[in-house]
């Protein structure tokens, strides 16, 4: 048992090594094959002979190509991600700067889509086959389908333009935390309701399982009223696929983030990505995008081994979990 | 005949729920607006026509202007193209380059086998629209590149159920009994493991359209995908966005537009799925 934990955790954490490495080795190629010339394009046609010269060398562009991608491993590992083109400025420090409204909204997102998502899943897997079930999976189905930058732009314009009710644009000026709650709820909708419709169904889904269990029929053999049974033992196991889906999903909340940010002109990592492809400024993509996916990622290993060890029959059924979807 | 037989049933089948049946009706529009675009569309796309720009839906109009005045109903139709072509495009690629590998991978030696599927969660951890940021930084904007991410992000999914279906296929007896016989690798696989895993292979492929679709459609919309003047559904929210100030219709024309074929898609993917084997990407 112990010997069998180890090995899992061990595993697991090799898999999230090489994806990590594989990560840099992908953004590492792509930034070496940069069409064209490289100080043409950073530093515009104007620059003069010497100047992109003293450039080149103090990027190192005239390093072979191994010794380039020694130094950017070794950066990174130390936690150097390089110095943007434009203002020279620390990249790392330019991400540091912005990534909390980018986690605040993702995680706003999360929390609304799990308090809201989990009950209305409940709901319907109790009263299955009622109208009121039926109008919830078609809702769920359209909230998962419709794109989320989509119902972001509807969200501004009924509430924002419309009836006027919410400021919608950027973070807080006057810095108060009314404020900047009130300027979170449209992007926090429009993030959410997606996931909302998603574990929605998943609990749905789940709950109905577990409800055909052995043991389920045994409680209520043994008397256990149905209010105990549906929220103590069936909610208990129908909640792990959905922290699993969860998991797997920060990658793809964050990735919608980007689009949101944009529509809401909220500071964050997307619009960091964003401005910074405007503005073809390679080391601050690169390393932004080496931020999210790192935080994807850890995300998904800390998942993986918490519910490993909420539910035991994982780490013996799946060789490499957590390569689903 | 037999396969068209198999179509059929499975249609019929679909139609037999109200959602499946909308879907359906929602797949069917959406394509032949795709396949029919000139016919359809009343005017050019890019006909520009300063004139009348920002006009209101009319009888000319049917759907109003844009801020160059050209035809919002047009231009969604060969949106509508667009989207087609992409998403056809990307997912066949995905399709066969996934399965080749999935496939393959249940027949190399473990750690072969293992690489693959590190291959495989290497590309899944990243977010695509985050990988296509990268990419497009790189490569600029285009048509290409956003057929070409979007293959690669959707390879690992279609190889992971292909090698898996692979894997319970092998040791079947029929198999078993055709390798004895002496068929060779390329016959038992072409013969025999490829018709008999391409069916949830197909279903993935129909539940994938919408994403395809969301993708291409964030991607334009930050002006990162399909070019302008091209008329993209993004490129079009695009245009709606910048200038909604002035009129709320195109935006929402086009963002209706988009979130019904989406939805649409996503209906008769999972009705389809549903008729043939409710188990498959259910994962997902």
């Amino acid at each position: 048992m112990q010997a069998d934990t180890l090995r899992y955790l061990t595993s697991r954490l090799v898999t999230t090594a090489l994806i990590v490495f594989g990560a840099m080795l992908l953004l590492f190629t792509l930034s070496s094959i940069v069409p064209g010339d490289p100080t043409a394009v950073l530093l515009g046609p104007q620059a003069s002979p010497e100047f992109s010269k003293r450039f080149i060398s103090e990027m190192g562009l005239d390093q072979p190509i191994h010794i380039r991608m020694w130094r950017f491993f070794s950066n990174v590992l130390r936690g150097d991600l390089g110095t943007d083109v434009v203002s020279g400025r620390s990249v790392l420090g330019m991400i540091l700067n912005v990534i909390p409204y980018t986690l605040v909204l993702t995680f706003s997102a999360i929390t609304l889509a799990v308090v809201t998502g989990i009950p209305l899943g409940i709901f319907a897997a109790t009263h299955r086959g009622t109208v009121a079930d039926n109008i919830l999976a078609f809702v769920s189905v359209a909230f998962i389908a419709v794109p989320g930058f989509v119902v972001a732009i509807f969200l501004l314009l009924i509430f924002a333009i419309w009836l006027n009710w919410l400021p919608v644009l950027g973070t807080s000026q006057s810095g108060t935390l009314l404020d900047e709650f009130r300027r979170m709820i449209l992007p926090t909708l429009a993030l959410a309701l997606g996931w909302i419709g998603f574990i929605a169904r998943l609990v749905r889904t789940s709950m109905l399982e577990v409800m055909g269990e052995n043991y389920i029929r045994t409680s209520r053999a043994y008397g256990l009223s149905e209010r105990l049974i549906t929220y103590k033992y069936a909610l208990k196991n129908a909640c792990i696929p959905t922290i699993t889906i969860l998991g797997l999903g920060i990658g793809r909340l964050l990735g919608g983030a980007v689009l949101i940010e944009i529509v809401f002109a909220r500071p964050g990592l997307g619009r960091l990505i964003y401005g910074a492809i405007s503005e073809r400024n390679y080391p601050v993509v690169q390393g932004a995008v080496l931020v999210v996916v790192v935080v994807f990622v850890l995300v998904n290993l800390i998942v993986d081994l918490s519910y490993s060890a909420i539910d035991p029959r994982i780490r013996h059924n799946t060789g490499s979990a957590g390569a689903v979807g | 005949m037999n396969l068209l037989a198999n179509v059929f049933t499975t249609l019929r089948k679909v139609c037999g729920t109200l959602t499946g049946a909308v879907g359906l009706v929602i797949v069917l529009l959406v394509l032949g607006c795709a396949i029919f675009a000139p016919w359809v569309a009343t005017h050019n796309p890019d006909a520009l026509d300063v004139m009348s720009r920002f006009s209101r839906p009319t009888a000319a109009h049917w759907l109003g202007t844009d801020h160059l005045g050209r035809d919002l109903f047009s231009r969604m139709v060969h949106g509508a193209s667009i989207a087609m072509q992409i998403a056809i495009a990307s997912i066949a690629i995905a399709l066969t380059l996934g399965t080749s590998l999935g496939i393959l991978a249940a027949y190399l030696p473990a750690r072969s086998e293992r690489f693959v599927l590190i291959v495989f969660d290497v590309i899944s951890s990243f977010p695509s629209l985050v990988l296509a940021l990268a990419v497009v930084a790189v490569f600029g904007p285009s048509s290409t590149i956003v057929v070409f991410i979007v293959a690669v992000t959707l390879v690992p999914h279609f190889g992971r159920v292909a090698r898996s279906q692979t894997l319970t296929l092998k040791s079947a007896p029929f198999l078993e009994s055709e390798r004895i016989l002496g068929a060779s690798w390329g016959r038992i696989v072409f013969h025999h493991v490829l018709p008999n895993i391409l069916g949830p292979l197909v279903i993935l492929a129909s539940m994938d359209i919408p994403v395809v679709i969301t993708i291409e459609a964030g991607l334009s919309f930050l002006g990162l995908g399909v070019r302008p003047p091209l008329a993209s559904w993004g490129t079009l929210i695009q245009d709606g966005y910048t200038y909604i100030s002035d009129t709320w219709v195109p935006v929402v024309v086009s963002s209706v537009a988009l979130a019904v074929a989406t939805l649409g898609f996503t209906l008769f993917g999972e009705a389809l799925r549903d008729a043939v084997d409710p188990r498959i990407g259910r994962e997902h």
